[in-house]
């Protein structure tokens, strides 16, 4: 493309846009005069356009796909789930998707709640919880290469050098240099602990501000009645904090079903570390199984669904408390 | 009213702006080069007496579509002059970093190029069944008959009917090691595979680790030791066997490629063998492919086996040569008189059969052109491209692993192979093959191992 078409593309695409912002002028001008219900249906049109072509049409076709073989031709039933639940690669596959939800959510959600209490009203709050913040900043590629460094092993041997951090803490203790990321399957919790580190800074920023908007009051009337720091904790503290604490253990949860980044970058799913996510890319993108890789799109999302239910119906209950 | 009309127009002309800047700066994601024809006063005398024969072609204009990019693509664009200076025609080079899924889009779309420099068989294969590629004219398939064996032309045809001609070439085929250790401690290079487990016996003897190896390479983590167990049932069981196991014949788990790996754990899941400088043989698993044979510079490794581009690998001033730091040479047969070559190698097909293409294709299968390439890229980028064409002058080569590479590929009793498992299907040969042989380097038996492949081969 030479210089001129580009140009001409450009003066086009800011013509379409100027005559896009101008059709939506014209409407919203044009249904000023009329009643307010059917305002809002126009204005929700374009939202319900982009979700049914963006989310619904994908979502129909995923599940549909889910019933075919690789090439996407032949109708195979349940066979993909079948595979799924049978074949010893896919059912370690979900051991280790269970690991990680089990594991991570519970982790980091007491992590960043002792942390939350630990340092409330203590001297330099601000700089402690950046510390723990600072993690969220960061991508999980980027985590994940920072980690995998950590772990990083070098041979036992004269002349050799460690250069992980783990190793070399290792060696100074007098122990022997470990595979971290190859020995099954303590490996998917040294994955684990990536996730941990980035979702605690994320737990604790939302229990802090839970626990600042308790009111003095209660807090004041329960140490009138001389309650100890942990039944404070147990009685005060915790209820009041609920519905912020289930919302941070079923966001964490919701991500980490989604992991798939953490494990790529560490192990690209060998060494028997491999999640849904992780499969459901590879055999959808690498291995070009359409069918099984939809299949497994679709129990991750069955698998998130609950999840998702949950938080809702949690929401609406404090909302009409 | 009316002013805050007249504001929100404003604002919506320079969002405009905004993002049609954006999609301007979009729009050049292919780079392109165009090389210019000199025109000009050419007599068909002299140097333009060999492209006589494809007449005048002022103002015709070939595209050639690619993923080589930069730096490779100038000697590339260099090696077209001739062509041009001396027909007139003009070719115009792109190098697009995405070539190998946009040039099926552009072969369904019914947008092809002229001319795609192919990688692999097996696009090849996709591309011809688009229906958008065209059979190589008789003068190519003359040249390629010439210059090139039986085994070359069959990877560039497809259901028996002969469509591209090999262009580059690399051999994979070969042993890292270092001159200078075997000259100190007396060893021999292997003539026969015997002769390399005997080499290995002795290393190990002295207590150090022969074998170095690296697996790692993000999601493509396994792929040496496809290419351990290509070269051995290439080696063990032949060529025929080789070609009933990549096109499925065989069953994955029969006796041949079960064989196959089990000789390549013999090296490789030994751990007096490996992994030298790099710890236990799990340590294969996580040694990224690039650092696998650093260890000989060290002297903790003596022998590693890897393609030939692994020459670009060893740090600035290592000296790759026959006297110096580090040398390859040929991973040998079962017998000494055997020369099977594993390797991988580029195509030229076309997608139309304009007289001007067909004449372009057909100077790309000449040991003219060969020798062109290989004597601007040995200038340009110093060596790093060959070719399987039997005409090329090695002396026309300067380093010394495109010299040995070349002489590998045109020994005449050179039987080649092309790459397995980058011609199987790719729930094998970029997904299973690469996984399972992962895991089987972990730990995982033979057996678990082959079956579990073969149970991951597509049925259709």
């Amino acid at each position: 493309m030479d210089i001129s078409t580009k140009l001409l593309t450009m003066l086009l695409a800011i013509l379409l846009f100027v005559a896009i912002v101008g059709l939506m002028l014209f409407i919203a001008g044009w249904t000023e005069r009329r009643s307010a219900s059917f305002v809002g249906y126009v204005f929700l049109f374009p939202s319900i356009l982009m979700v049914s072509v963006g989310l619904l049409y994908p979502a129909v076709r995923t599940i549909f796909q889910s019933f075919f073989d690789a090439a996407g031709k032949a109708f195979v039933g349940l066979d993909n789930y079948h595979t799924i639940f049978t074949s010893p690669d896919d059912l370690l596959v979900l051991r280790n998707t269970v690991l990680w939800v089990v594991v991570t959510p519970f982790v980091a959600t007491a992590i960043g709640l002792l942390y939350a209490i630990l340092v409330d009203g203590a001297r330099g709050e601000a700089f402690a919880k950046a510390l723990i913040f600072l993690p969220m900043a960061i991508s999980m590629v980027a985590a994940s290469i920072i980690w995998k460094f950590v772990y990083e092993f070098r041979p036992d041997q004269a002349g050799v050098k460690q250069i992980g951090l783990l190793n070399q803490v290792v060696v100074w203790l007098g122990g022997s240099p470990q595979q971290w990321i190859v020995n099954s399957p303590w490996n998917t919790f040294f994955l684990i602990v990536v996730m941990i580190w980035i979702q605690a800074g994320f737990a604790m920023t939302i229990l802090s501000a839970a626990i600042k908007a308790i009111p003095d009051d209660i807090i004041e009337a329960a140490r009138l009645d001389g309650v100890t720091a942990i039944g404070m904790f147990r009685f005060v503290t915790l209820p009041s904090i609920r519905p912020s604490l289930i919302v941070v253990l079923t966001t964490i949860g919701i991500g980490t079903l989604k992991v798939f980044d953490i494990v790529r970058t560490m192990t690209g799913g060998n060494f028997n570390t491999n999640v849904v996510a992780n499969e459901f890319y590879t055999q959808s993108f690498r291995a070009s199984n359409q069918g099984l890789g939809s299949a497994l799109a679709v129990l991750l999302f069955v698998l998130v669904m609950p999840i998702v239910v949950y938080n809702i119906r949690q929401l609406r209950a404090s909302e009409a408390r | 009213m009316s002013s805050k009309r007249s504001s929100r127009t404003l604002a919506a002309v320079s969002g405009g702006l905004g993002l049609a800047l954006a999609l301007a700066a979009c729009s050049s994601g292919t780079s392109g080069g165009t090389t210019a024809a000199t025109g000009g006063t050419t007599a068909a005398s002299g140097e333009c007496a060999a492209f006589a024969a494809y007449g005048d072609l002022t103002g015709k204009k070939v595209d050639v579509y690619t993923g080589i990019v930069t730096p490779e693509d100038q000697p590339y664009m260099d090696s077209y002059k001739p062509f041009e200076d001396c027909t007139h025609a003009k070719v115009n080079y792109v190098g697009d970093k995405a070539f190998e899924t946009q040039i099926l889009v552009r072969a369904k779309a019914g947008n092809p190029p002229d001319i795609a420099i192919v990688p692999q068989p097996g696009l090849l294969a996709q591309l011809v069944a688009t229906g958008a590629a065209k059979a190589a004219p008789k003068a190519v398939a003359d040249n390629v008959d010439k210059f090139w064996g039986a085994d070359w032309k069959s990877y560039g045809s497809v259901g028996g009917k002969f469509y591209a001609a090999p262009s580059g070439a690399s051999v994979k085929s070969l042993v890292w090691y270092s001159p200078k250790e075997f000259t100190d401690n007396g060893y021999k290079v292997p003539t026969t595979l015997d002769e390399m487990m005997a080499l290995t016996q002795k290393i190990a003897a002295t207590g150090k680790k022969p074998w170095c190896a690296g697996i790692g390479s993000g999601e493509a983590t396994g792929w040496p030791i496809t290419d351990w167990m290509e070269e051995m049932i290439l080696r063990l069981s032949g060529p025929e066997v080789y070609d009933q196991w990549v096109t499925h014949k065989i069953a994955f788990n029969s006796a041949a490629p079960t064989a196959a790996l089990d000789a390549v754990g013999a090296y490789l899941k030994n751990d007096k063998f490996v992994n030298g400088g790099l710890g236990d043989v799990k340590s294969i698993a996580t040694t990224t492919f690039q650092d696998g044979g650093l260890p000989i510079l060290d002297g903790t490794c003596s022998l590693h086996q890897m393609a030939s581009f692994y020459a670009s690998n060893f740090p600035k001033g290592t000296k790759v040569a026959q006297d110096g730091d580090v040398f390859a040479f040929y991973e040998p047969g079962v017998k000494a008189s055997d020369h099977p070559v594993e390797g991988g190698g580029e195509f030229n097909l076309a997608f139309s059969d304009r007289p001007e293409v067909q004449a372009f294709q057909t100077y790309l299968s000449t040991d003219l052109w060969a020798n062109t390439k290989a004597k601007i890229s040995s200038t340009a980028t110093g060596g790093g491209w060959i070719s399987a064409n039997k005409g090329l002058d090695v002396a026309n080569l300067t380093n010394p692993i495109d010299k040995l590479s070349a002489t590998i590929l045109q020994d005449p009793k050179t039987i080649f192979r092309f790459d397995g498992s980058d011609q199987m299907p790719a729930a094998i040969g970029s997904d299973a093959f690469w996984k399972q042989a992962t895991a089987w380097i972990t730990g995982q038996s033979t057996k678990d191992t082959v079956d579990k492949i073969e149970a991951a081969w597509p049925k259709s």
